[in-house]
């Protein structure tokens, strides 16, 4: 018998119209755990380099957590992996909600898509009966409308919706998969959704999941229970307020949003507004919010409440999560009212409500410059509001400019030319960044900016705070009570970490202390995509619920795989080396790894390198970002080493 | 006419509170497999939150009684301007619905407040249900132990019409001989 997972997948073939119930290897689970693990797996296998995103040999894999559907608090993550448009890498968004477990009471872990659909089709999981069914009438429906259609037109509410809007029927480079509340944005992989013909996949799901040792496993849910309590008796101190709670930032609930508004960049990632916040916008942004916001909303067994339903008046009903509240009035200059507004849209189109408004205004920005002129934007509003309007209907439906702008600021710029070039200036990895621009080099963060292959700072960090705290006697009070960490070391780390002086950024910590603390922030993220746990309660949080220390247990009495932190941290490792390897074999090198150049305005170019040079080392990666034969095989991943080899990426 | 105290353990719910993440669903089916928590499945589960997130509408239900045959109502209710199906509120096994049955063998399922032995202090939806939206409440109740003799009247009256009056007394006079 087979413990919190199903030990099936389903294997979907789009151009044959085939579907396969296949039974999975017991010792895969042991070594990848499961979710973005099983996924980064199961690519390496079968997408060799020559694939291109938009082919029909690219997979598009539904994963879900380990964990996922257990009585664990806060698992319910769906993992999509697929090979990315945009980054021409490994894409792994992941998604909250209620689809995850559906599956899982379906009776699989996972969906793997392949092939490509003559016509626009959905997928429809009732248990073990499978269709792939006509979807012509959803065509150039809104992601969200397409969710309930399929319910009704199935008579069964109760099923999970994952689906893509016109925006992933078109291809655009960064639209979203769209579920309830949740969606799965980064990366492009709704295009690749579009590109398959593949509209929707709606699951319901009446079977039981079993766990290997349940009086254990259940006390372990108990106790995290308990701790989410604590932590919300006690919000930590001294951090801001998105960061004092557990969830994901508290963006639906709190109105005072001085330090989103006056830290982020405006427009295209430019401009800084150091006393925007006034005590009459938090008034106005106050009722907008109340009067739009009806309820506060969570994901399946999860007693946060991170998501919103928003009703704006005169536009139909959607949900809404964390920063995309803000990220459409902050790059068009605009206020909280239009945000809710052109979000309603954005989302039934199904786009990443974080690289969109910036592409937006990247063309704005082009359009002042005169590198696009008005024979680009024919018929565009004169106001900020209606060109943005103007261009997400363009960009969707790849019409004109919109064409060029789908593929990305990267993408755009190369294609316009005439130095665009410098107006794309917020990427890694051609990927847009969250609109951070700040002052102090902060080496903890130059290496995961660096190095993340999540691409999303947000997925990278967490365990470690942001910044130092004033005073020792603020330090020794946070440490206090942080059994989190894996060693006692960190909390030195943190007490010696100050502000000014000899111990401040981006100096300190030291080069070793920096490496230490960017493994574990990101191994914790590793676990939790692995494992389908919500980093809500978990990798992003300080002092979170889900940590080093009791994730062994879970997995090996909800699973029934022996398991103890060194072999979880192995387990992490593999992972992460696997995805390395994956994306290393796409070509990516040390060259791609560089945060935007403006993103400190203090740079050390010296200790740059030589943070990246450590880093690598310690990882056990060469000096190109390349995992060594060496390190490879002691993670029992000889395969992979021998694949590098013969490509000549590693030298005999 | 002597009176008793009954000890009535309700759940209060509060459908405002609710935020629908179905941790209820979870642990009621945990709770009730066999062995205990080994496994879980919502649809065995013995709450259901009726919910439609568009129309915002959010409704924990416990299980109830069976019912051979669905009732005649199923009316719309309006409620500060959402509409709800009367099946919302309704505690109901019923052939109308897939609510509160056994997804294999279709059997009816009735909550139980979490009986067990030791007692727990709470069932355990409330317990994992940090949202408040469900409130255990326990209260004493004074009720009459005696029936009240129109009451007989009314059920053997009925009995009479069925079967005759003269082989209900011949049945109670058996019935008396056997004590």
């Amino acid at each position: 018998m087979r413990y919190a997972e199903t030990g099936y997948n389903l294997e979907i073939d789009l151009t044959r119209g085939n579907i396969e119930r296949v039974e999975t290897d017991p010792k895969e689970t042991e070594l990848y755990l499961g979710g973005l693990g099983t996924n980064a797996k199961i690519l390496w296998d079968r997408v060799p380099p020559e694939i291109e995103p938009f082919s029909p040999d690219n997979l598009l894999i539904f994963g879900t957590g380990l964990l996922c559907g257990t009585q664990a608090v806060g698992c319910n993550r769906t993992i999509v992996s697929t090979i990315s448009p945009q980054t021409q890498l490994m894409a792994f968004s992941m998604m909250g909600g209620f689809w995850a477990p559906e599956l899982k009471y379906a009776g699989y872990d996972k969906v793997i898509v392949r092939g490509k659909s003559p016509k626009l089709v959905y997928l429809w999981i009732n248990n073990d009966k499978i269709e792939i069914r006509d979807a012509a009438h959803l065509k150039g429906k809104g992601a969200v409308e397409t969710q309930e259609i399929i319910r009704k037109e199935l008579k069964e509410p109760k099923a999970q919706v994952s689906a893509i809007g016109l925006a992933g029927e078109n291809r655009v480079f960064y639209a979203s998969i769209e579920q309830g509340k949740s969606s799965a944005s980064r990366g492009g992989i709704g295009a690749v959704m579009g590109d398959k013909g593949l509209k929707a996949i709606a699951v319901r799901g009446t079977k039981d999941l079993n766990v290997a040792r349940p009086a254990e496993f259940l006390k372990l849910c108990n106790e995290v229970m308990e701790y989410i309590k604590f932590r919300e008796a006690n919000p930590i101190k001294g951090v801001i307020p998105i960061l004092a709670r557990l969830g994901s930032p508290q963006e639906m609930a709190i109105h005072d949003e001085q330090w989103h508004t006056e830290n982020f960049m405006w427009g295209n990632s430019r401009t800084r507004r150091k006393d925007f916040w006034s005590e009459d916008i938090h008034k106005a942004w106050t009722e907008t919010m109340e009067q739009v916001r009806t309820r506060l909303i969570s994901c399946y067994n999860c007693p946060m409440k991170c998501g919103a339903t928003i009703t704006v008046p005169g536009l139909p009903t959607y949900m809404m999560k964390c920063f995309s509240k803000l990220t459409y009035p902050m790059a068009a200059f605009s206020d909280l009212d239009f945000g809710f507004k052109i979000a309603q849209r954005a989302t039934e189109y199904g786009v990443d409500s974080y690289s969109t408004p910036q592409v937006m205004a990247f063309a704005l920005e082009l359009y002042e410059a005169g590198i696009l002129t008005d024979k680009d934007f024919p018929g565009m509003p004169a106001d900020t509001e209606g060109r943005f309007y103007w261009l997400l209907d363009r960009i969707v439906r790849r019409e004109g400019i919109g064409d060029v702008l789908a593929n990305g600021t990267h993408w755009a710029a190369q294609e316009i030319g005439k130095g665009a070039d410098a107006y794309a200036h917020n990427n890694i990895k051609k990927h847009e960044q969250l609109p951070l621009k700040l002052s102090m080099l902060n080496p903890i963060y130059f290496l995961m900016y660096c190095t993340g292959e999540k691409i999303n700072i947000t997925q990278i960090e967490g365990q470690f705070p942001q910044a130092p705290f004033n005073t020792r006697e603020e330090r020794e009070e946070f440490v206090d009570g942080w059994f989190q960490v894996p060693d006692e070391k960190f909390k030195q780390y943190f007490l010696d970490w100050e502000p000014r002086g000899d111990n401040s950024n981006p100096y300190y910590p030291n080069i070793e202390a920096t490496c230490e603390i960017v493994d574990w922030q990101e191994m914790m993220h590793y676990i939790d995509d692995a494992l389908g746990t919500c980093t809500g309660l978990s990798s992003f949080h300080l002092k979170p619920p889900y940590h080093i220390h009791n994730f062994p247990k879970f997995v090996s009495s909800g699973a029934g795989i022996e398991m103890d932190e060194a072999v979880l941290t192995k387990a992490a490792r593999r992972n992460r080396n696997l995805i390395r390897a994956v994306n290393i074999r796409r070509g990516m090198r040390r060259a791609d790894e560089k945060p935007p150049e403006d993103h400190w305005k203090k740079r050390f170019p010296e200790l740059e390198t030589e943070l990246l040079d450590a880093y690598y080392k310690y990882k056990g990666w060469d000096n190109q970002g390349i995992p060594t034969r060496e390190s490879l095989s002691g993670l029992d991943l000889a395969y992979v080493a021998d694949d590098l080899e013969q490509r000549g990426i590693i030298k005999k | 006419m002597s009176k008793v105290k009954k000890k009535i353990k309700t759940i209060r719910i509060d459908v405002d509170k609710c935020n629908g993440c179905r941790s209820c669903e979870m642990i009621c089916s945990s709770f009730h497999a066999n062995p205990q928590y080994s496994s879980n499945n919502p649809a065995r589960s013995r709450i259901r939150v009726i919910r439609d997130p568009h129309k915002d509408i959010y409704v924990p239900v416990y299980a109830g009684e069976y019912t051979e045959s669905e009732c005649s109502g199923r009316d719309k209710y309006t409620i500060n301007g959402k509409e709800y199906d009367e099946c919302a509120f309704c505690r109901a096994s019923c052939p109308s619905r897939s609510e509160f049955k056994e997804p294999d063998s279709g059997l009816p399922l009735k909550c139980d407040m979490c009986e067990s032995d030791p007692t727990l202090e709470k069932p355990l939806c409330v317990q994992w249900c940090l949202a408040d939206a469900l409130i255990y409440e326990e209260r004493e109740e004074e009720v009459e132990e005696d029936v009240k003799q129109e009451e007989i009247e009314v059920g053997l009256e009925s009995m009479v019409d069925k079967y005759g009056l003269q082989k209900i007394l011949d049945t109670v006079a058996r019935m008396k001989k056997k004590d």
